[in-house]
């Protein structure tokens, strides 16, 4: 019987991990399908690979806002630390090794890069508890973003040089040719980034950070947000465990990062993409997806996303409305009435499929 | 031999000596109970003993180890378990899970292993499945193991509480209140149950409790605190008919 149980949960578990998987994989079906058919327009296609980049910050949020329990309000921080040493990387080697080799292996400095950052930032931040770690995690994004904008990386045959004042300072010779230029940023990043490979993207993330939930680490991840100090107590390392989803959620925001800055021919830190407008955009998707709710992640970026292109033949009312959905998608959604209210409805309806299932 | 000896622990806060000179000595497999009125510092040498707070003075010996000012998770790996007052559960996950979490550090496999769900994942899962089973068969919560810790009832909460903190697999089990809220029926099952897990597992457990009935009926030796200091301590009998402990505690 006990054994029954257990097996039957492990299934449901995994069941609901595949359903999140296919969800994913129909979806750039239709979207293949679309393309084929040439229904897309062309403002949609060029959505396409930002919805996969929002995709996975929402996702990687959600691993700290809803499986640790803290609020960061600096994830875009990261993902500019993974675009610039991506793109960095990818100024560097162009030419020197084949394409898909080299942006495989940005991919990954991109992600050990805000995976490091996150580890440093999160030495110090994770101390703090709630509001006072969402504040210092913001501040942190935006150090980071400013770094960057006063950052100077160039090179010419002596090798890198780098300076925090101008590009004059650089002393470079003739030949040498400025990689990160301050305020201007990088210019002229291979366009390697695709729908298709924002989907895979996607998909390793989900499997990274599904299985790491529904595993020991991950346990212990949610031992310490329900009750750190019953969790010391049976013996839970709380820095280690809190660390861990801290920097994996910070990578795969690099990854994003990556790929966002694969996808501009010109990659500039503003307020608009790395600041902290970006980190609580992000914010939006996980609380009106679900907190810990990772399936519920996709779907609010995505269609938080896809929103504001809809609406845009009403114009000047587009954010207007853009704004009410939001307001309406949070109540029925959260509010107890609705819950209650959308409860009802289930049992009217689906009480047959329902009866097995308990109270949550 | 003393599974726990204790001596001269003291800390104080701020002017207030919450615990002064206490010392105990509890033998292997011993049911030992501590009592004293409230604010007497009782929860105060649990935290002592488990590393929540470090004592000012004073020495903790497990099994002649000397764990005095290690940290909680080094406590309980040398082998103290507890359970809290106010019920401290992972109330969002599964009851199974909330016992899985107390195997943590017996059944280990790598974080690379887990998101690889390489063979070694499949394997000690289901060990931790099976050895979580057995624990949640022992306190009749099998029927519960997909339930969310917080949607169980009271009595349920609390023996979760004590199946969690045997899954770390502790040679002293701490006991902090265990009746606390309970009503005669279930308080006279919970002291089945802690019956049956010093036996079944071999277990030395320290408890402390309000409740006489219980304390009455299964503790072998007690401590009684008051303000802070030993009044006396001694075989149960002894030292519930000690007129000292009477005024201080019972009530004439």
């Amino acid at each position: 019987m006990n054994k029954m149980n257990s097996k039957l949960k492990l299934n449901k578990t995994t069941k609901n991990n595949l359903i999140t998987y296919l969800l994913v994989i129909a979806a750039y079906l239709i979207v293949q399908i679309l393309l084929a058919g040439g229904h897309m327009s062309s403002l949609m296609e060029g959505l396409l690979v930002p919805l996969c980049i929002y995709v996975m910050l929402a996702v990687s949020l959600n691993l700290t806002v809803g499986i640790l329990g803290e609020l960061s309000l600096g994830h875009a921080g990261f993902m500019c630390v993974g675009a610039f040493s991506g793109a960095f990387f990818s100024k560097c080697m162009q030419g020197a090794m084949p394409d898909g080799i080299r942006f495989l292996l940005a991919l990954i400095i991109g992600a050990v890069a805000a995976g490091i950052f996150g580890v440093l930032i999160g030495i110090p931040v994770l101390r703090l508890k709630g509001d006072y770690l969402a504040i210092v995690t913001l501040a942190f994004g935006e150090i980071i973003k400013n770094l960057v904008n006063v950052l100077y990386i160039g090179r010419d045959r002596n090798g890198f040089h780098f300076s925090m004042k101008d590009s004059i300072s650089l002393h470079l010779e003739e030949e040498g040719e400025v990689i990160i230029n301050g305020a201007q940023g990088i210019t002229g990043t291979p366009h390697d980034a695709s729908f298709t490979v924002g989907i895979i993207l996607i998909l390793i993330s989900l499997a990274i950070i599904l299985n790491l939930i529904h595993s020991r680490d991950g346990r212990a991840i949610m031992s310490i947000r329900d009750n750190r100090i019953a969790a010391e107590s049976v013996g839970i390392h709380i820095t280690k465990y809190k660390l861990m989803a801290f920097s994996i959620s910070a990578a795969i925001a690099g990854v994003a990062g990556v790929l966002y800055a694969h996808n501009l021919s010109t990659l500039t830190a503003l307020p608009k993409n790395f600041g902290y407008n970006m980190s609580i955009m992000i914010l939006v998707y996980v609380v009106l997806g679900g907190i810990g709710n990772i399936r519920g992640s996709i779907i609010s970026a995505v269609v938080l996303t896809l929103l504001p292109e809809l609406l845009r033949g009403l114009s000047d009312y587009r954010m207007l409305i853009y704004a009410i959905v939001l307001i309406a998608m949070m109540l029925l959604n959260w509010s107890p009435k609705a819950i209650l209210w959308k409860e009802r409805i289930k049992e009217k309806y689906f009480s047959g499929l329902k009866s097995k299932k308990e109270v949550k | 031999m003393a599974l726990l000896e204790v001596k001269n622990l003291t800390i104080s806060f701020g002017g207030l000596r919450a615990v002064d000179d206490f010392n105990l000595s509890i033998k292997k497999g011993q049911l030992y109970g501590l009592i004293g009125p409230n604010g007497a510092g009782k929860t105060t040498v649990f935290n002592l003993l488990t590393g929540v707070y470090k004592p000012d003075e004073g020495i903790v010996r497990l099994e002649d180890k000397d764990i005095t000012g290690l940290k909680t998770i080094e406590i309980n790996k040398a082998g103290i378990a507890r359970t809290f007052q106010n019920i401290r559960l992972f109330k969002d996950l599964t009851v199974l899970d909330n016992v899985k979490v107390g195997l943590h550090n017996h059944h280990p496999y790598s974080t690379l292993e887990g998101i690889f769900r390489l063979p070694r994942y499949y394997r000690v899962e289901r060990e931790m499945n099976e050895r979580a089973a057995e624990l949640l068969k022992v306190f009749d919560l099998e029927g519960e193991a997909d339930y969310l810790a917080a949607n169980l009832p009271y009595g349920k909460q609390r023996k979760l509480e004590i199946a969690r903190a045997l899954a770390t697999e502790p040679k002293l089990l701490l006991l902090d209140e265990p009746a606390a809220g309970m009503n005669p029926n279930e308080t006279g099952e919970l002291m089945d149950t802690i019956r049956f897990v010093r036996e079944e597992f071999n277990m030395t457990i320290l408890l402390i409790e309000h409740d006489m009935k219980l304390v009455s009926g299964i503790c072998e030796e007690l401590t009684v605190l008051n303000f802070g200091r030993i009044l006396t301590h001694g075989k149960t009998n002894d030292v519930l008919n000690d007129p000292q402990v009477i005024t201080a505690y019972l009530g004439e």
